[in-house]
């Protein structure tokens, strides 16, 4: 039996954003998860912005977290070394009726605390994103939201709950939970975990957990979101993040910039009840290039990079559903902003324990935890001439398109929470991530991995 | 400070500096690959060479052969070295951003050759839906996989697209002992040659599935089969654990599009005149990188033809201006080069969309015939020629067509 102060059941953005914070307040921590790597559910597949809660239903636990969260992942951008870029976003309007709604759209923003919200005029629009299709009727300016790496905060919240003590169990999904006087035991597939708390951080799975934990507080119907990845060369297009404005009827289709060099188009929003329905579909693809092709004409003549779908764990309600209960807190229904607002969720959750009674001394000096940069807007090894004076493996380029040293794949190969496979190797590197996905370096790259696991190419 | 930087040592950037170090020119060809050679260095089947060499070799003794051409005429060739960025400067010629093991570097050249290749799009480009397991790859992948890593793919593949290189995946496939369980194509034939076609279904026993698609493809973790849509509406269900994207090139033009160099909007790779020149001075462009993807023979006669205008250039800071552009016609797709220079007489490729036995072209500036001429045959995926005297009698203020007759 495996004994902990707190199981965290869930390793994506939020879970391992929680993990950390209770790891660095002293306490000990398991994270259980199932699938084979953190950050592999919602968090790796999203639309990578960084949410200032502008648009949040004012008065929530959302509109204050992602806020507070906003704030938090840029003042600890610097020690993780993860991208921020505060590139901002436009809200287009298209129509009289999304005309209409611009002002209900800065005064909410008001009402969730952000003041910068400002309406733009159409020439405005059109002299920020020339490329912009014709007939934007006008617009608001949100100077503060940007672009955030989905992959390098996953993972980076995960690798610094563990390097200061947390243990991690992937592969491992919950079977069985069982609620006793002095905490919880977690059964999994991979043994049983008994800690004083148990965090349910389980995002598509978290309803399920909920009610095996003895609750029945809420049911996620996923919701999924399908989005195409233009090539590099159409990143020069887009200068903002060009937001839909919702309406009663749809809540559209954004266009933006990655901190990779790409440019998004989507997502859809497809209620589903298929907690693994990650598959793009045809007309998904028709859907996303009809909107495209209004907003951004020229994005259509690019090269195609890559799509995918994630599933967002959206609920009946219209806040995040948290509460602290007789050692339990659920943490779950955080759709789509967890990436923004996880440290803020973090922050909570460690506040309630704490004020529930959790007695932990924090870590006098934790470890840090410092990330290989994925962005495009500051120095990559491949550039970087010192380092590779030091160390010849970061000129030794693997993935082309993406330009990937034989470094960078050693290094995350080597670190505290290596990837199994290509898609983990992807998420921490880059790898296979680019135009040609694989043409070029597929081959050599699962012939890395196999050689470092002993097995065959 | 060196003479001519090649970008890309595949066979028309080795075919060009081949040429020039036997000029006495000063080259130095740079590859991101580990070895020289290009896309012949993986594909381990014969058939290259007859136009340049007038014999036929298996693609690596293709790839060695040249590779060995340049370096005794002289050229240097330094491989794992990425060109990452070029910035082409306004009296010819650029900057060019290199890293590589032994250092990142910004050479400056004063005549750059682009002959980056070209690239099969693979699955996300075709925006062919479903789930994202392993065992989805190219040809390139494929080869790679099997030819240099010595690796093995899975049991039953389906191959999409129904080209040469279709054909090419089959045997690599075979060689693997992966069994090919379908060919399948949108197209209502396949665009290879027909005694091709009828010796690998011969051989492999695989069914050529024209006017179908993938309509999606299924697995978690790895593929376990395709769902197909024929054009009447009928679906099945295929089982596999590998699906391989065939053909459907792109150029790989990324250098290029860095540099802000113009680009021909319906090859997808830079315009470029009569003797191979793109829109900045000093900076030309062959091979694949024009024309995808052509045989790696033509591809390499383009090295050799670029040689006059790359000559004129560095001994007479040639650079001619105006230049006429050479349009198309439906069914036609490209031609490149895509613009006239006069006194640069070179073939024309051209792409079809359409297959037409017994064609009859026409080449046409105003209201003048320039030329007209009549080929066996014309089939989409595979470049064709029109000879260089097809615009002798063109001038160089009124744009070309070339269109059917």
């Amino acid at each position: 039996m495996r004994a902990f102060d707190v199981v965290v059941v869930g390793a994506g953005a939020v879970g391992s954003a929680i993990a950390s914070a209770l790891t660095r307040q002293g306490a000990r921590v398991a994270i259980v998860e199932a699938n084979g790597d953190v950050g592999a559910g919602t968090s790796k597949a999203n639309t990578a912005i960084w949410h200032t809660g502008f648009d949040a239903k004012p008065g929530t636990l959302e509109s204050r977290l992602v806020a507070r969260g906003h704030r938090l992942l840029e003042e600890r951008a610097e020690e993780f070394g993860w991208p921020i870029e505060r590139i901002g976003a436009v809200l287009v309007a298209w129509d009289d009726t999304q005309l209409a709604r611009l002002d209900d759209i800065i005064a909410t923003a008001v009402a969730n605390g952000y003041e910068r919200a400002r309406p733009m005029t159409p020439d405005e629009v059109y002299s920020g994103d020339p490329h912009l299709g014709p007939g934007a009727l006008g617009g608001v300016s949100i100077p503060d939201e940007g672009l955030l790496d989905p992959w390098t905060i996953s993972i980076a919240l995960a690798t610094d709950a563990v390097v200061n003590g947390a243990q991690l169990f992937l592969d491992s999904p919950v079977t069985a939970v069982e609620h006793t006087a002095a905490g919880y035991v977690v059964r999994t597939s991979t043994g049983d975990i008994t800690a004083s708390w148990l965090v349910n951080a389980a995002g598509l799975g978290s309803d399920l957990l909920d009610r095996a934990a003895g609750h029945d507080g809420f049911t996620i119907t996923p919701r999924r979101g399908q989005l195409i990845v233009y090539d590099k060369a159409a990143r020069n297009l887009v200068h903002h993040v060009i937001l839909p404005v919702p309406t009663a009827t749809t809540k559209g289709v954004l266009v933006a910039p990655t901190v990779y060099g790409n440019v998004l188009l989507g997502p859809t929003a497809e209620d589903l009840h298929d907690r693994k329905a990650t598959q793009t579909t045809a007309d998904g693809m028709d859907f996303l290039l009809a909107h495209g092709r209004r907003i951004m004409p020229d994005l259509l003549d690019m090269e195609v990079t890559a799509t995918y779908a994630g599933l967002r764990a959206a609920t009946e309600h219209a806040d995040y559903c948290y509460g602290v209960f007789d050692h339990y807190v659920r943490v779950a229904g955080i759709r789509s902003t967890g990436i923004s607002s996880c440290l803020a969720i973090a922050e909570q959750v460690v506040g309630d324990l704490m004020e529930a009674g959790l007695a932990t001394t924090p870590l006098a000096s934790p470890r840090t935890v410092r990330m290989p940069n994925l962005a495009e807007d500051r120095l990559r090894p491949y550039a970087d001439a010192a380092r590779i004076a030091a160390d010849p493996a970061y000129g030794d380029l693997v993935c082309l398109c993406e330009r990937v040293s034989a470094g960078e794949i050693r290094d995350a190969l080597d670190s505290p929470l290596p990837p199994r496979d290509i898609d983990g190797l992807r998420r921490r590197t880059r790898a296979i991530a680019g135009r040609c996905q694989g043409f070029h370096c597929g081959a050599h790259i699962t012939s890395m991995i196999a050689k470092r696991s002993g097995g065959a190419p | 400070m060196t003479d001519v930087l090649v970008i890309g040592a595949g066979p028309s950037g080795l075919a060009a500096a081949a040429a020039l170090a036997a000029a006495g020119v000063d080259v130095r060809v740079v590859d991101r690959d580990e070895a020289p050679g290009g896309v012949p260095r993986h594909s381990d089947h014969p058939g290259y060479g007859a136009r340049d060499l007038r014999r036929l070799l298996s693609g690596p003794a293709y790839a060695r052969t040249l590779t060995e051409r340049a370096s005794s005429a002289g050229a240097r060739i330094d491989v794992r070295t990425t060109v990452t960025d070029l910035r082409p400067l306004p009296d010819g010629g650029g900057e060019v951003d290199i890293t590589s093991p032994s250092g990142r570097e910004t050479v400056v050249a004063g005549t750059i050759v682009l002959a980056t290749g070209c690239r099969e799009r693979p699955r996300s480009a075709r925006l062919v839906p479903g789930a994202r397991p392993a065992g989805v790859m190219t040809t390139g992948w494929l080869q790679r996989l099997v030819h240099l890593e010595h690796g093995s793919p899975g049991r039953r593949a389906v191959v999409v697209g129904a080209e040469h290189v279709s054909y090419s995946a089959v045997v690599t496939l075979a060689e693997a002992e992966c069994k090919t369980v379908a060919m399948v194509t949108d197209d209502a034939s396949h665009t290879s040659f027909t005694a091709f076609d009828l010796a690998a279904r011969a051989r492999y026993r695989f069914p050529l599935l024209t006017q179908t698609r993938i309509e999606a493809i299924h697995g978690n973790g790895q593929v376990t089969g395709v769902t197909i849509e024929h054009a009447d509406g009928r679906r099945g269900h295929i089982a596999c654990d590998t699906v391989v994207f065939t053909g459907d090139w792109v150029p790989e033009s990324d250098i290029a599009v860095r540099g802000g160099i113009a680009m021909n909007g319906r090859t997808r790779g830079p315009s470029v005149d009569t003797g191979f020149r793109t829109s900045a001075r000093g900076v030309f462009a062959v091979g694949n990188l024009l024309h995808p993807a052509s045989t790696a023979d033509v591809c390499a006669q383009d090295g050799q033809r670029a040689m006059p205008a790359i000559d004129a250039w560095l001994h007479a800071h040639s650079w001619p201006t105006p230049t006429a552009a050479i349009c198309v016609e439906a069914p036609l797709l490209w031609s490149a080069p895509d613009r006239l220079a006069p006194g640069d007489a070179v073939a024309l490729r051209l792409q079809t969309a359409l297959a037409v036995d017994r064609p009859r072209l026409v080449a046409i500036q105003g209201e003048r015939t320039l030329w007209q001429g009549r080929l066996p045959w014309i089939r989409p995926t595979r470049p064709f020629a029109i000879p260089a005297a097809a615009l002798a009698a063109a001038h160089d203020d009124e744009s070309i067509t070339i269109r059917l007759g």
